[in-house]
């Protein structure tokens, strides 16, 4: 009984977590203000965070926090209130047949991912990191990232020097 | 002298590249000179060769010259040769020697003519296929000169091509023409592909000739009458005759070289040349000898009741022309190219006489409106008249001989039969009286023309009558070299076209073949007393013909001038079938043409118009559609490329899914 | 009392999975540029998850590797796409996609 405390605990937190998520998306889509769309953002985001503890991938929930919830979500509410936009209104929707066949295809397509996730389990190489081994998620990634893929890390560079600069030359006021 | 035989046919094309390419740099006069001297060392060379042929034994008498290799395939090789052989220097002779007079004649006709170059141009290259044709050693280069001859005969009928009339009777010929030729192709092919069955891939004369034995009769017998329409096309036989009569539209110089003396008589030509062939094939030779008796028969009708001049020489020349395919067709190969030779003379002669008589009343044809012509035309009356009395078969002058030798083979040959006799005999019984009538409406009574033509009428100029003189001469004289064994001669011409076409003593060493033939010859056609009597008998009966058909001609056209008209009104009815030519123009128009133009314009409009351009057009109407259609898919909204996106994954996710539960 | 079974790995996939169907709905329903954004991002998040769970279930480090650039090439990308939703909206005075189609026919 005492060994399952644990693994019990960790249900409920993946339970919450889950319907948290998946509530906070659905009312991200539905809300007509986009800043409470933003706000459920976040909270996508830090419930998604949480499950990514409970994966053992604590470097990769820090970062999700820090850059995602913290600085594109704030990007987002900057631009929002920048442009001052109104909500939107819901009285001049109307029913366009391509957006209601695509949620039906993209429903469709959740059936399929269902489907495919139930019936297989995760097939491929088992890799060499067990628990055991890896007692820090961060070292780990930080074992892998400079030595096997430092070559991407540094095309990564290249591109967030090349978004810095797009986005400042685009975002200057023509004079 | 015999290598340069290549020169006989080389002399014209050099005239005809010099008047065609510079004659209208340099004067008319040139341009006569340059076409008749090219012709006369053809006749000249021509000459030479042939005196070099009878100094050579007779069984010798075959020579062949290659120019060069022309198809070379396979086992299969054909060059461009020239062969010399009793029949061809015959026939070269015959057509340098008329043709050369012809040119002479021409530059006084057409002397005030726009086109004079034109047409001497045309009229060497002519004379170059027709050598070609005669001279040629093999069946494609014999096909060439063939069609040569056919192509320069449309463009010298229409070669006043701005009547619409001329243009028109130059197609026709052409047209008629193209079938028969279809014919004599097909003959060809099927030649070459029953030879090949036995392994022999030629279509060279003396290989062809004495591998023929190797032929089953069928394949002949098909053979045979391939090539026979291919000879009634070009020599205007039943049914492809119609035309001879309307290529009149021509200058008349024209006429008598192409379709008096030389291009007509290819067909008889051929079929001589293809003897051994034919002799293979006893049903062909029936069908030839009745074609050509019905010819004759049936155009001399025709030319009774003819007014225009040309037309009545043009109608004797078809029917003429089927007494040569009769000699032919009952295996007197020999008395056909005799008849073929005086005919060359006399017709000529007829058709040149006409240009004369035209000339004297300024362009005159009809015939009702001559006469009297006698007293002011003297050299054209006379020699007129010689001719005339040549082709009714008077004794002693060359048609008699010629005729006479066609008619006792009809009768006598093995090949022959007594009706054919009797028909040809009433068709020579009509020759004579419609020739006459044209002499006596042309020559006798009182002037019928119009006044203003009547000041007008004088005698041709020297350049002209001179040619008739000679043509006179020869058709007066042509005929003693073919004096046949019962009146006492040696039938010279029989002797000396025996290594080719049978009846010789010894057969040429090219031609084996024939040695059957000469076995059949010397049974059939000549000793005995009995068939001397029996032919002295048929002989009388010809000329007594002859004679009532002059007689009545006499009695229509000079005694009593009211009679035809009398006649004509009682037998109204079959007065008017006959002038009317039978009304076959009319049948064929029917028939064949206006089936044919619609078939043409049917194919036109509904599958070139409809069909070709329409899939063309219609494919790029497809994809023009097709892209309009498309293009309303690129509609600048993102979430419709998001949606288009959102159905890929589905349909990849799909198969995926689907892969796993089915497999 | 019986072992409770851990997590399997099916729950985190499924749940990836509805998130993403529902970035793919809103991506498709909504009007407002930004809010289209959003979803995308929640896209990318729901495909995030997927990565870690399998890399842990398979216990390599290639699924965190690649869920790291995913939210850097995210991160570029919010950069510059709300730049430029800055000049269309200086421009057009509206961020309404629906409005916003002159790349068309």
């Amino acid at each position: 009984m005492a060994g399952n405390v644990g693994i019990i605990f960790e249900w409920l937190i993946f339970l919450g977590l889950g319907f948290a998520s998946v509530l906070a998306s659905v009312l991200l889509v539905t809300r007509k203000n986009p800043i409470h769309s933003a706000l459920f953002l976040v909270m996508t985001f830090l419930c998604v965070a949480g499950l990514y503890i409970l994966l053992y991938s604590q470097f990769i929930a820090i970062i999700q926090v820090l850059v995602y919830a913290g600085a594109i979500v704030m990007l987002i509410v900057f631009v929002v209130m920048l442009l001052d936009l109104e909500n939107e209104l819901r009285s001049t929707l109307k029913i366009v047949y391509s957006k209601v066949i695509g949620s039906l295809l993209a429903l469709l397509f959740l059936l399929a991912i269902l489907y495919s996730a139930v019936a297989k389990s995760p097939t491929g190489k088992m890799g060499s990191d067990t628990p055991e081994r890896v007692t820090s998620n961060v070292k780990a990634v930080g074992e892998v990232l400079f030595t096997q893929y430092l070559f991407p890390f540094e095309i990564l560079s290249v591109l967030l020097v090349a978004a810095i600069i797009g986005a400042v030359i685009l975002s200057k006021k023509r004079t | 002298m015999l290598d340069y035989i290549w020169l006989i046919p080389a002399f014209p094309a050099i005239g005809f590249l010099l008047n065609g390419f510079l004659g209208k740099r340099y004067p008319k006069s040139v341009v006569g000179w340059v076409a008749c001297s090219a012709l006369g060392l053809s006749f000249l060379t021509s000459i030479l060769v042939f005196f070099e042929l009878l100094g050579m034994a007779p069984a010798e008498r075959h020579f062949e010259k290659v120019i060069f290799d022309w198809v070379v395939s396979g086992s299969f090789q054909t060059v461009i040769g020239y062969q010399i052989d009793p029949l061809s220097i015959l026939m070269a002779l015959v057509v340098s020697g008329v043709s050369f007079f012809i040119h002479i004649y021409s530059v006084g006709y057409m002397h005030d003519d726009p086109g004079y170059p034109r047409y001497f141009t045309y009229l060497n290259l002519f004379v170059f296929m027709m050598l070609n044709l005669v001279l040629a050693n093999n069946f494609l280069l014999m096909f060439v000169g063939w069609e040569g001859v056919g192509l320069c005969s449309y463009l010298l009928i229409g070669f006043w091509f701005e009547k619409d009339s001329a243009a028109n009777a130059g197609k026709k010929a052409f047209v008629v023409n193209r079938v028969g030729d279809f014919g004599f192709l097909l003959g060809m092919f099927l030649l070459f592909t029953s030879l090949g069955k036995h392994g022999i891939w030629t279509l060279h004369f003396s290989e062809v000739f004495a591998n023929a034995h190797l032929l089953d009769p069928t394949t002949v017998t098909a053979i045979t009458l391939l090539f026979f329409v291919g000879a009634c096309g070009k020599s205007a036989q039943i049914p492809l005759y119609v035309w001879l009569p309307d290529a009149m539209e021509g200058p008349t110089p024209v006429s008598s070289l192409i379709h008096a003396a030389t291009m007509v008589t290819a067909g008889v030509y051929m079929i001589a040349r293809c003897n051994v062939l034919y002799s293979m094939a006893p049903v062909s030779m029936m069908i030839v000898a009745i074609v050509g008796v019905a010819t004759a028969l049936y155009t001399a009708s025709i030319g009774i009741c003819q007014n225009d001049i040309k037309k009545v020489l043009a109608y004797s020349t078809i029917s003429q022309l089927g007494y040569m395919f009769l000699g032919v067709g009952v295996g007197a190969f020999s008395a056909g190219i005799f008849h073929l030779m005086t005919h060359a003379f006399f017709k000529g002669l007829l058709f040149l006489g006409a240009g004369s008589v035209m000339h004297a009343l300024s362009g005159e044809l009809d015939m009702r409106k001559m006469g009297g012509l006698r007293k002011k035309t003297p050299v054209t009356f006379w020699t007129f008249f010689f001719a005339t009395m040549a082709i009714a078969g008077i004794p002693g002058l060359s048609g008699f001989f010629s005729k006479d030798e066609i008619l006792w083979q009809a009768f006598s040959s093995p090949h022959g039969y007594w009706l054919l006799w009797a028909v040809a005999a009433l068709a020579a019984g009509m020759t004579a009286f419609y020739m006459f009538r044209a002499l006596f409406m042309t020559f006798w009574g009182e002037c019928r023309a119009e006044e203003h033509v009547k000041h007008h009428i004088h005698e041709s100029p020297k350049i002209m009558t001179f040619p008739l003189m000679i043509l006179a001469v020869l058709s007066v004289i042509g005929g003693y070299i073919g004096v046949p064994h019962v009146l006492g001669g040696a039938n010279h011409i029989h002797e000396f076209l025996a290594p080719v076409l049978g009846g010789g003593a010894e057969p040429a060493k090219a031609h084996a073949a024939v040695a059957l033939l000469s076995q059949a010859w010397a049974s059939g056609g000549e000793g005995g007393a009995s068939s001397a009597t029996l032919e002295y008998v048929l002989m009388a009966v010809s000329v007594a013909i002859a004679f009532i058909g002059i007689g009545m001609a006499y009695l229509f056209y000079v005694k009593n001038p009211a009679l035809p008209k009398s006649a004509a009104e009682k037998l109204n009815g079959l007065y008017r079938l006959v002038f009317n030519k039978y009304y076959v123009d009319e049948i064929y128009q029917l028939l064949f043409i206006n089936s044919l133009k619609n078939l043409g314009t049917g194919l036109w409009r509904g599958f070139d118009e409809f069909i070709i351009d329409g899939t063309v057009n219609g494919i790029a109407y497809l994809f023009g559609w097709l892209s309009n259609a498309m293009r309303r898919m690129q509609t600048g909204l993102v979430q419709n490329y998001a949606f288009s996106m959102v159905i890929g994954g589905v349909i990849l996710a799909g198969y995926y899914v689907v892969r796993a539960i089915f497999y | 009392m019986w072992v409770v079974p851990t997590i399997p790995p099916a729950l985190y996939l499924m749940l990836s999975g509805v998130l993403f169907t529902i970035g793919v709905i809103g991506a498709l329903t909504r009007r407002n540029a930004i809010v289209v954004f959003m979803c995308i991002e929640l896209m990318l998040n729901a495909v995030n998850l997927t990565f870690i769970t399998l890399s842990h279930f398979l216990r390599s480090m290639d699924g965190v590797i690649f869920a790291f650039f995913v939210m850097a090439v995210a991160a570029a990308e919010a950069a510059v796409g709300l730049a430029i939703f800055v000049l269309i909206y200086r421009s057009r005075e509206t961020i309404n996609v629906d409005e916003i189609n002159l790349l068309k026919w």
